[in-house]
């Protein structure tokens, strides 16, 4: 039986098990419920979670255990010879046996019979079903795959047996324990309240599981790389393994693309930065409530434009404009029509990316300044400031420890944000100064290595976790010291 | 204090005051050019990308008669037989000859042979071996259809092609821009709504390109995160808000909330590829694992909003459920949670907003494939809205700027009437308490 369908078998059981118990709770009851210490429905989730939890948790740690079982008992059956080589090979061999057994399964049990047992025999015979094998088998494969399709089909025909008992007794045992006293909507709710706790936990798994696999990755990374390579090297060249090439290991030097990275995200924050902020002083301190719910959803607008889109506007709009400008500046000042800017470029980036942020500073920094205490805003204009000495003198000194940390937040988002980077600001690693020449970063790197046939085992796949650790802890560091700015400054405030 | 001295000390006071209220000016100036500043670049993105973009939801197509010549599809009369014959001929004939036979040429030569199928969409012959396959019977008959012309000349008929340039370095020749004013004029070459353009996948050639296989991606996608994000979104909002007790564990949970909703989208498609790919051995480009994904990304989100919406319940509601005997539990589940699903409505789509627009991570667990046909579960490889974008985007083919500026829009459209039912149902919902 298919998994899917035990589960909907499971799940029906459970169904009927909630009418069964709500029915002989009333039953119980003697038609006056309030006898009853829980009301009849309590009773019914009660058989319903009797009969599904363990029966589902059986299920999962089956399927879980079963396929890491299964193949470890094909493998000892593999012929000595087998054996005797490297676990790396032995694991190749495995991922063959499984595919034979896959392609095996869309034969009937009867036309399996009638299959050759030599492997370059059955490949063509495979392959009329559509299923297409590696050439490197041997025979001994063949007979492997068919023990581990016998195991497979009987593993799989005690999880059915197994876990339909399991949630039928469940039901039954649940049922039989209903009466007047039993304590149901007690026993219901703790069972909710753990599932409640289980899902908030889901979020500290998550960073578990970002951190885990990153570590787990990096680490396969840096057994090929020494890890001061990576970090302080200045040149990347990563240099993909070619079939005439295949020793080649290139160098994965960090530094240009922590460059590039810094440099655009500071383009970017010089350019969101005076724009935000004086967007929000205004929308705080001058404009008239209709003025604010016109613009203020409008600046929002910026911030639901996905980066895609920012990132064809980069590569469409505004990369050949910048490059067309300074193509015309070039030609007043030096007569040579050559621009000096490239479609691709630092600036390109960091303007698009800076208008992508304007948004999250405006927001961030009018949340800070309302916050400030409307006393301290009205003591200056008391004496006389008039509102922009107001503002610089007294409300902006008080919300500084908040904008501080509402920009730290938008430079980790700058670092972090790859798409527009990937379409507009190049791939070419490189240190310079120049804003106008392409640069970089991090997440381009990520990306480029990361899409087209991958296998992960050369560090030149594994870079990319390295880089992804890297630009997981940078933001991690920013996001924290933020966060606890931010939640201090608040503090000060309440 | 005389007269002259209290004028004297009001000149102080005055003194600077012109300064100062010219500062106060400028200083109000920049903040209105802040906004004009953010204002110009919104509309100057959504100007371009709608003025590149409006193009695509035309197609140029052109109306032919076209005789299915059993001669030439099946000449030995063996489709009873054996049904394959039909897969081989050369269909692209068929619609040549009827567009030549419309332009009034008899016997072409060969230069003229290349211009005729110049304005013939590579993709006519699978379309007319599709009908043949469909409906045999149609062999020996004339059929009037509609096929589309060709990316170039589809360019050419929306002005798109600069004709000033030298006829040798562009790529509609004077003679097919002739035939395209005389078919034009015959009614044979029209502008028709592109509904490709959400029926089809993806091809090389961009007049057969559509969003069709990468909607459907981004629905199954967004169905995941629906299916997931929001119970387990809530479950933990309701107990971060009702029940938890103020220790280190909530705490370090509360801190996990907010670090998630900071975190580079790029690190979760890192994590998916490690975690769903590479270790738990699930399918490449499927779109369960893009779901997931985006799951573990619109969560904080969710998070937040439903936590937001269940504070702002008074208390009152609470201590009423609890006073007339109800657990916490009932509390929260028959009053509580109720009285916050607007809110949890609103956080929820605004969620799936985000995560429809995302990108970043579905390029690293292999979303961007080359997918012609719309997956039909979960498991096969898929693509999405964003990533077809970015395909696109990536594509030399004047044609292809058009398509992208015009799936941008679709996507846009998306997300903006996702967002305007957040704001109307906030509106319509909103209760002051």
């Amino acid at each position: 039986m298919s998994i899917l369908n035990i589960f909907f078998l499971v799940a029906a059981i459970g169904v009927s098990g909630y009418f069964l118990g709500r029915a002989r709770a009333k039953n119980v009851s003697g038609g006056d419920l309030s006898k009853l210490h829980s009301l009849p429905g309590y009773a019914g989730a009660y058989v319903f979670l009797w009969a599904t939890i363990p029966s589902v948790l059986f299920l999962a740690a089956w399927l879980m255990a079963a396929p890491f079982m299964l193949e470890n008992t094909v493998r000892t059956g593999f012929p000595q010879t087998e054996q005797d080589t490297s676990e790396n090979n032995q694991n190749l061999s495995m991922g063959m046996v499984r595919s034979l057994a896959g392609g095996l399964r869309e034969f009937s049990v009867d036309e399996r019979l009638g299959l050759p047992k030599i492997f370059e025999e059955i490949g063509p015979k495979l392959n009329e079903r559509g299923i297409v094998l590696g050439s490197n088998g041997q025979d001994f494969m063949i007979d492997a795959a068919y023990t581990l399709i016998a195991l497979q089909d009987k593993s799989r025909f005690w999880l059915t047996v197994i876990a339909i008992t399991t949630s039928f007794i469940g039901a039954v045992w649940a049922l039989s324990r209903i009466a007047i006293r039993l304590r149901a909507r007690n026993q219901v709710e703790t069972i909710i309240l753990a599932g409640l706790i289980a899902a908030s936990s889901i979020a500290v798994l998550s960073t578990i599981g970002i951190f885990l696999s990153m570590v787990a990755e990096s680490g396969r990374f840096f057994a090929s790389v020494p890890p001061m390579e990576f970090l302080f090297g200045t040149v990347w060249d990563p240099r993909f393994a070619a079939a005439d090439n295949p020793g080649a290991t290139g160098q994965f030097g960090l530094i240009p693309l922590l460059a590039g990275t810094i440099y655009i995200a500071l383009v970017a924050m010089i350019v969101a930065v005076p724009i935000g902020l004086f967007a929000a002083i205004y929308m705080a301190e001058y404009a008239s409530s209709r003025t604010r719910a016109i613009v203020k959803p409008l600046l929002e607008v910026l911030a639901g434009i996905p980066t895609i889109v920012y990132g064809f506007f980069a590569l469409v709009t505004v990369g050949p404009l910048l490059r067309d400008i300074s193509a015309q500046i070039a030609g007043i000042a030096t007569g040579d029509g050559a621009s000096f800017i490239q479609a691709q470029s630092v600036l390109t980036a960091g303007l698009v990316m800076g208008v992508m942020l304007i948004p999250f500073v405006s927001s961030l920094s009018d949340d800070v300044i309302t916050q400030v205490p409307a006393s301290m805003r009205e003591g200056s204009l008391g004496l006389g400031a008039t509102r922009s000495e107001t503002m610089v003198r007294v409300l902006l000194p008080a919300a500084l420890p908040g904008i501080v940390g509402a920009l730290l937040l938008t430079g980790s988002r700058a670092i972090g944000e790859t798409m527009i980077v990937v379409l507009a600001a190049g791939v070419a690693a490189r240190l310079t100064l120049n804003p106008f020449e392409p640069m970089t970063t991090v997440t381009v790197k990520i990306v480029n290595q990361l899409t087209g046939d991958l296998e992960f085992t050369s560090p030149q796949t594994l870079v990319a976790f390295a880089l992804g650790m890297t630009l997981f802890f940078i933001t991690l560091g920013l996001n924290v010291y933020a966060l606890y700015i931010v939640r201090k400054y608040r503090e000060q405030y309440e | 204090m005389t007269d002259s001295s209290a004028s004297n000390s009001r000149q102080k006071r005055d003194f600077g005051l012109k300064r100062r209220y010219a500062a106060e000016r400028r200083f109000r100036l920049f903040g209105q050019a802040a906004i004009g500043v953010g204002l110009f670049f919104l509309a100057a993105l959504l100007f371009t990308v709608f003025s590149k973009g409006y193009t695509a939801f035309g197609q140029t197509s052109l109306n032919l008669d076209i005789t299915f010549d059993a001669q030439l599809i099946d000449k030995n009369n063996a489709r009873a037989t054996d049904p394959d014959v039909l897969l081989t001929p050369n269909y692209a004939v068929l619609a040549r000859d009827a567009l030549a036979m419309k332009l009034g040429l008899g016997k072409l030569s060969s230069k003229d042979r290349k211009l005729v199928d110049g304005i013939i969409s590579n993709g006519t012959k699978v379309q007319l071996r599709d009908m043949v396959m469909a409906n045999p019977a149609i062999i020996g008959t004339t059929q009037n259809i509609w096929i589309l012309a060709e990316a170039d000349i589809d360019s050419a008929n929306k002005g798109q092609i600069d004709l000033s340039v030298d006829e040798k370095r562009r790529k509609v020749s004077d003679r097919q821009l002739e035939w395209m004013a005389q078919l034009k004029a015959d009614g044979t070459l029209a502008q028709r709504f592109n509904f490709g353009l959400f029926r089809n996948g993806a091809s090389s050639r961009p007049e057969m390109a559509g969003l069709g296989a990468a909607m459907i991606g981004s629905l199954y996608m967004m169905l995941i995160v629906l299916v997931l994000a929001l119970p387990i979104g809530v479950a933990a909002s309701i107990y971060l808000e009702e029940f938890a007790p103020k220790n280190r564990f909530t705490d370090i949970i509360e801190v996990n909330i907010n670090n998630l909703a900071a975190v580079p989208s790029i690190v979760f498609g890192l994590l998916g590829l490690a975690l769903f790919i590479n270790f738990a051995g699930l399918p490449r480009s499927a779109s369960l694992v893009g779901g997931l994904v985006l799951t573990l990304m619109t969560l904080p989100t969710i998070i937040i909003a439903t936590r937001a919406a269940l504070k702002a319940v008074p208390p009152s509601i609470r201590s009423a459920a609890l006073g007339i005997g109800a657990s916490r539990m009932q509390m929260v589940f028959h009053h509580v949670l109720p009285l916050a699903a607007p809110g949890v409505l609103t956080g929820t789509i605004i969620g799936l907003a985000q995560a429809l627009g995302e990108t970043a991570p579905l390029l690293l667990i292999g979303m961007v494939a080359f997918i012609t046909d719309a997956p039909v579960t979960p498991l096969d490889p898929a693509t999405a809205l964003p990533v077809q974008i970015f395909m696109w985007a990536n594509e030399a083919e004047r044609a292809f700027v058009e398509r992208t500026s015009g799936a941008i829009i679709v996507l846009l459209m998306f997300l903006a009437v996702m967002n305007i039912t957040a704001i109307l149902l906030r509106k319509h919902f909103e209760r002051r308490w």
